[in-house]
C-alpha cells in the first residue's frame, strides 16, 4: 500500500517537440482508485508507463510512497499491470501465469500454490488452473490477467484499459467486479480509460487530460457539477452538455431568443480577448420545457427523439430570430434535451425550453476556462 | 553425383496446417481464409500437376534405392526399372551386401564417415543457433544506439558470396594453428550461417507482442528470465525450423568441408566421400548408390522427428485482438 506521486512527470518521445506528457503533477492517496481518462492521444496511457517504468520519464519524477522510483526498473517498482490485450504467456498454464512474478520472487511453492487459489477463488477461476489461455473466453482471460496482478500484493495497481476487450454486456458486469474488488482489497489503483462512463462509475477521482496536459482532478460529482474549463465539460457526461459561444449584452447572455443573466462575477472576468463573447453550458437534464413565452425560455426545433424507457432525449436545432446560434453537443450539432419520456414531442414540432436557475455553466469565450 | 540433390524429396513434405474449428471472429475469418485456399487447391489440373511433378521428382531417387539392394552383376547387366517386368517371374534377387561393402569395406568404410558427418554437423547447427538467439534478442528487445544500422549491416552480410572468404579464411585458420581440424569447419559453418540466423530468428521474436515482454518486466523479470522463461518457449517452431535448415545444408555440403577440413579421413564427412567414390570409382554402382542413401538416412530422420515442432498458433491466446 503506497501513494503514488507525479511530481512535473514530463515525457517527450524522440523526435517529436511536443511533450506527450506535460508537467503532470498528480498526488494519489493511500488506497485510491484514480482514473486517467481523455481521449486517444492524450498521454493518458504513456503517464500510466511512465508510472510502470516502461517509459522513461524525461523531466520531473515519480515517487511510489516516499521512494523516488523515476529511473528504477520495472521490476524493482513493486507494482502489477493488467495490460489491455492481457499480455498472458501462451506457454504457460492459468496457474503458471498467475505464479509467474512470485516464482521469479523465489517465493516457496507451496505458497505460490496458495496465493494462486486464493486469487483463483475470488475471480472465479478454480476450475480453469490447470488451462492454457488459449482455451478460454476473452473474459476469462481479462480475470487470468486480474489475477496475475493481485497474486503479487503489490504497493499499486496499473490498469490499461482492461474491460475495452470485452463485449458491452460484460464490460459493465466486470466494470462493477474490478471497483468492488479494488474497495476489498484496498490497493492503491491507477486505471486509465478512455470511456467517460467507466472513469464516472468506478473513480473515486478522476483526472481528465487532454494533449499531455491535465486538465482537471476531482471527484466524479465535482467534474459532472463543476467542469474546470469547456473540454472536460463536454467529455464527462452523457449525453454531453450542451455548450455554445453567444453574445454578452446587458450583464446577459443572448441564447437564441433568451436572456440568460450572468452574474457580476463572470461578467467582470471577461477580458478584450472574449470580444464580447461568452461559452455557456447546460446539461441536457438541466432544461425545462415550458409554455411558450416564459420569459428566458428558447426554441428548439425537434429532429429526433431518442426513448430510453426511463428516459427521452430530444435531439433538436436551436431556433433564433438572430438566425440560428452555435450550439452543439458532443460529436452532433444539435441540441439534447432530457424530457418525459411519458410525453414525447413530434418529429418536427417545436418545443420551448428553459434553463433551470444555476444549472448554466458559463466558460470564457478565450480561453475556455470556468467564469465564476 | 552429391546426396543434396537426393533429399529434394522429402523436404517438399509439409505438414498440413491444423485448421481450428471456428473460435471467435479471427479464427472464423482464419477458416474462411483456409476454406478459399482449399478450394483454389484442390483444383483437379493443379493436382494433377503436383502429383507429376512428385512422380517426376521421385523416380530418380527410387532408381537408386532399388538398385543399392541390387547384385553388382544384375546392375550391370539391365537397368532397375527391370525389377518391376521380373516381380512376377521371380527372376530379381535383393540383398544387403551393397550396404555391407559400403559401411565396412576395407577401401569404402562408410562408417568412420558418417561418424565425422556428425561430429561436424552438430556443433555447426547448435553453435549458431545459440549465438543468433542471443544477438536476436538483443536486436529485438534491447535498446542500445546504433541498433538498426548494425542490424542492417549484420544481414547485408549475407551479399557476400561464400567462395569470396574462403582464402582469407582458410589464411587465418592456418596462422592461429587450427587448420585441418573440426574447429575449422565448425567456425565457417556458424560464420556463412549467422547473418539469415539473426535475421530470421529476430523476425520471430519481433512477432512476439511487445506487452507480453512488458508484462514479463513489470512481473520482476530481466533479461535473462525473460530470455528464457518467455521468449524461447515462444521460439520453438522458429528454432526447430532454422534448425532442419541449418542441419540439412551442413549435413550435404560438400565445398566447406572439402576446402577447410581438407579430404583426410579422420576430418572429412560423408559427402566428401560419396563425392570421392563417384570420381575415383565411376564403376561402382552397387557401392555408390548405396553410400548415397547412407547419407540420406539421417536428415530423413530428423526432418521426420522434428517436423512436429511447427505446430501454428503457439501464441494463440495470449493476446486479444
Amino acid at each position: 500500500m503506497a501513494t503514488v506521486t507525479f511530481d512535473h512527470a514530463t515525457r517527450v518521445y524522440p523526435g517529436t517537440e511536443r511533450p506527450a506528457v506535460d508537467q503532470l503533477n498528480l498526488h494519489i492517496e493511500d488506497g485510491e482508485f484514480l482514473v486517467l481518462v481523455g481521449p486517444s492521444g492524450c498521454g493518458k496511457s504513456t503517464s500510466l508507463r511512465m508510472l510502470a517504468g516502461l517509459e522513461d520519464v524525461n523531466g520531473g519524477r515519480i515517487l511510489i510512497g516516499d521512494r523516488d522510483v523515476t529511473d528504477v526498473q520495472p521490476k524493482d517498482r513493486d507494482i502489477a499491470m493488467v495490460f489491455q490485450n492481457y499480455a498472458l504467456y501462451p506457454h504457460m498454464s492459468v496457474a503458471d501465469n498467475m505464479g509467474f512474478a512470485l516464482k521469479i520472487a523465489g517465493t516457496p511453492k507451496a505458497e505460490i500454490r496458495q496465493r494462486v487459489e486464493e486469487a483463483a477463488k475470488i475471480l472465479d477461476l478454480t476450475e480453469y488452473l490447470d488451462r492454457k489461455p488459449k482455451a478460454l473466453s476473452g473474459g476469462q482471460r481479462q480475470r487470468v490477467a486480474m489475477g496475475r496482478a493481485i497474486v503479487r500484493q503489490p504497493q499499486v495497481f496499473l490498469m490499461d484499459e482492461p474491460l475495452s476487450n470485452l463485449d458491452a454486456k460484460l464490460r459493465v458486469q466486470t466494470r462493477t467486479q474490478i471497483a468492488s474488488l479494488q474497495r476489498r482489497l484496498g490497493v492503491t489503483t491507477v486505471y486509465v480509460t478512455h470511456d467517460q462512463t467507466e472513469a464516472l462509475t468506478m473513480g473515486d477521482r478522476i483526472a481528465v487530460l487532454k494533449g499531455g496536459v491535465l486538465q482537471q482532478v476531482g471527484t466524479p460529482r465535482e467534474m459532472y457539477d463543476a467542469p474546470a474549463n469547456v473540454f472536460v465539460a463536454g467529455f464527462i457526461g452523457s449525453p454531453a452538455m450542451n455548450i455554445g459561444t453567444f453574445d454578452v449584452k446587458e450583464g446577459a447572455a443572448l441564447v437564441g431568443n433568451a436572456q440568460i443573466p450572468l452574474e457580476r462575477s463572470m461578467v467582470a472576468g471577461l477580458t478584450d480577448a472574449d470580444a464580447g463573447k461568452v461559452t455557456v453550458g447546460f446539461r441536457p437534464e438541466s432544461l425545462d420545457v415550458v409554455p411558450s413565452g416564459t420569459p428566458g425560455s428558447f426554441q428548439v426545433q425537434v429532429n429526433i427523439v431518442e426513448e430510453l424507457g426511463s428516459d427521452a432525449y430530444v435531439y433538436g436545432s436551436l431556433q433564433s430570430d438572430l438566425g440560428t446560434g452555435e450550439l452543439s453537443a458532443g460529436d452532433s450539432d444539435q441540441v439534447i434535451v432530457r424530457i418525459n419520456p411519458r410525453d414525447v414531442p413530434m418529429k418536427g414540432d417545436i418545443i420551448n425550453v428553459a434553463i433551470k436557475a444555476g444549472h448554466e455553466h458559463v466558460f470564457s469565450a478565450s480561453s475556455g476556462n470556468r467564469l465564476g | 553425383m552429391s546426396a543434396g540433390g537426393l533429399t529434394q524429396g522429402p523436404q517438399v513434405v509439409l505438414p498440413e496446417p491444423a485448421v481450428d474449428a471456428g473460435r471467435g471472429t479471427r479464427a472464423g475469418r482464419l477458416s474462411g481464409r483456409a476454406a478459399r485456399a482449399k478450394r483454389r487447391l484442390s483444383n483437379p489440373w493443379a493436382s494433377g500437376i503436383a502429383i507429376v511433378l512428385g512422380i517426376l521428382w521421385t523416380i530418380p531417387t527410387i532408381g537408386l534405392f532399388i538398385t543399392s539392394f541390387r547384385p553388382e552383376s544384375d546392375i550391370r547387366r539391365s537397368g532397375w526399372w527391370t525389377v518391376f517386368g521380373n516381380l512376377f517371374t521371380g527372376e530379381n534377387q535383393f540383398s544387403l551386401e551393397n550396404y555391407q561393402t559400403a559401411l565396412y569395406g576395407s577401401s569404402t568404410n562408410l562408417v568412420q564417415y558418417f561418424v565425422n558427418s556428425i561430429v561436424i554437423t552438430l556443433p555447426s547447427v547448435i553453435i549458431p543457433i545459440t549465438v543468433a538467439l542471443l544477438a536476436a534478442y538483443a536486436f529485438a528487445w534491447i535498446d542500445f544506439p546504433g541498433r538498426n544500422w548494425l542490424f542492417v549491416a549484420v544481414f547485408a552480410l549475407q551479399i557476400v558470396p561464400i567462395q569470396v572468404t574462403m582464402i582469407p579464411l582458410l589464411t587465418a585458420y592456418v596462422d592461429v594453428g587450427i587448420a585441418g581440424s573440426f574447429w575449422t569447419v565448425w567456425l565457417s559453418h556458424s560464420i556463412f550461417a549467422l547473418p539469415l540466423a539473426i535475421f530470421l530468428l529476430h523476425n520471430f521474436m519481433k512477432d512476439i507482442p511487445s506487452s507480453l515482454v512488458e508484462a514479463a518486466r513489470v512481473d520482476g523479470a530481466g533479461h535473462v528470465t525473460i530470455f528464457f522463461r518467455v521468449v524461447m518457449p515462444l521460439l520453438v517452431p522458429a528454432i526447430a525450423a532454422f534448425g532442419i535448415f541449418q542441419f540439412l545444408w551442413v549435413w550435404n555440403d560438400l565445398l566447406v568441408a572439402l576446402v577447410f577440413a581438407g579430404g583426410t579421413p579422420d576430418v572429412a564427412p560423408l559427402t566428401v566421400r560419396v563425392a570421392e567414390m563417384s570420381g575415383s570409382r565411376g564403376g561402382d554402382w552397387h557401392i555408390l548408390s548405396a553410400g548415397a542413401f547412407i547419407s540420406i538416412i539421417v536428415p530423413l530422420v530428423v526432418f521426420v522427428a522434428l517436423q512436429r515442432y511447427f505446430v501454428r498458433g503457439l501464441l494463440a491466446g495470449s493476446v486479444k485482438g
